[in-house]
């Protein structure tokens, strides 16, 4: 069984080593394990520092956003028949020893895709954060008609049906909700499970901030009427 | 009699209907569109030469004045072309972010074969 890591970074020279170093190296049932890291069009080190933890690195040649680095993660994952794709944020907001629990929740629940949900454990969290994803979970559920606690999770775990089956076509941070979408859209079985969000200055000065929620929101509902 | 301001109104027009037949002949427009700008800029000519016409219309439409019924239906063109405007660019951003994706990836696959050869 093969699964990929895959990391979608823009501008984290500041913590990309320290997330790669926490990275497993080797997974019950998982025969070979690879972690391939798109640097969206950084403008620091962070490719040169990606290459020196010895994953794979793509390089995109300008910023696309979140939406173009996760494109160019299933791209990959589908032409090189991974098993499994395990989405991982760059910002340090994730435990990695929550990759496992995704991993045994697809295999006791047969699901299709498992995300990460950081408000089913109650995660201390600010208290914008907390409306942000609430009202992205609200579009969410109206826009594509699927239940989430977590939307805006970027720890995510697909199996080979779901990664030859979704398509993505947003570019920036409406893609979250899009894969949703995608899940909803592909009749994909879907399981949350708990873990932990970490909130650090620095992972709070890279996410989503609630003035761009309302851009998020309207482009959603744009493309939804297209 | 035809006013200053009909006269410029009205070459401006022109100017924009000639600039839809020659992108319509040079294939950069579509049939759909053709007819669409033709009848809209054909539309604003006669209102420009006969202003009574409006007011033809705005009865029709249930609106007081004729000048209103064109403030209405400008800006409700206005809105539309935004939409389609916006869509459009979101198209040629997804068309970039393929070209990256696909310009990093051929990169990628290069690099690889290159450190294979030389092991």
């Amino acid at each position: 069984m093969k699964l990929l890591i895959g990391i979608p970074a823009y501008n984290e020279a500041g913590i990309i080593t320290k997330v790669l170093c926490s990275l497993p190296k080797t997974i019950p049932g998982i025969t070979k394990l690879d972690t391939l890291v798109v640097d969206d069009g950084s403008t620091d080190e962070t490719a040169n520092l990606a290459e020196k933890e010895k994953v794979y690195v793509i390089k995109h040649l300008t910023n696309r956003g979140l939406g173009g680095a996760l494109k160019t993660i299933l791209y990959y994952a589908k032409t090189n028949q991974y098993d499994f794709l395990v989405t991982f944020d760059a910002d340090g907001q994730h435990d990695a020893r929550d990759i496992k629990r995704l991993i045994s929740c697809m295999n006791n629940a047969r699901s299709d895709v498992v995300v990460g949900s950081r408000w089913k454990n109650k995660t201390r969290a600010p208290l914008s954060r907390k409306l942000i994803n609430k009202a992205a979970n609200i579009t969410t559920g109206i826009l594509y008609g699927i239940l989430t606690s977590d939307s805006q999770s970027g720890l995510r775990l697909f199996n080979r049906k779901a990664i030859e089956k979704i398509e993505l076509k947003f570019d920036r941070m409406e893609v979250s909700s899009e894969i949703f979408g995608e899940i909803a859209k592909r009749r994909l079985k879907l399981s949350e499970v708990p873990i932990r969000g970490i909130y650090t200055n620095y992972s709070l000065s890279k996410g989503q901030k609630l003035s761009n929620s309302f851009d998020i929101i309207f482009r959603l509902i744009l493309r939804f009427l297209q | 009699m035809v006013t200053p301001t009909q006269a410029v109104l009205s070459l401006f027009l022109l100017f924009a209907l000639s600039r839809v037949f020659l992108r319509f002949r040079s294939g950069s427009l579509r049939k759909v569109g053709f007819f669409f700008w033709v009848v809209v800029f054909g539309f604003a000519i006669l209102i420009v030469i006969f202003p009574g016409l409006s007011t033809g219309v705005a009865k029709f439409l249930g609106i007081g004045r004729g000048v209103d019924a064109v403030v209405y239906t400008s800006i409700a063109l206005l809105f539309y072309l935004v939409f389609r405007v916006h869509i459009m660019v979101e198209d040629l951003r997804h068309e970039i972010t393929e070209l990256v994706s696909k310009l990093a990836l051929d990169e990628f696959k290069k690099k690889n074969e290159k450190k294979s050869s030389k092991n």
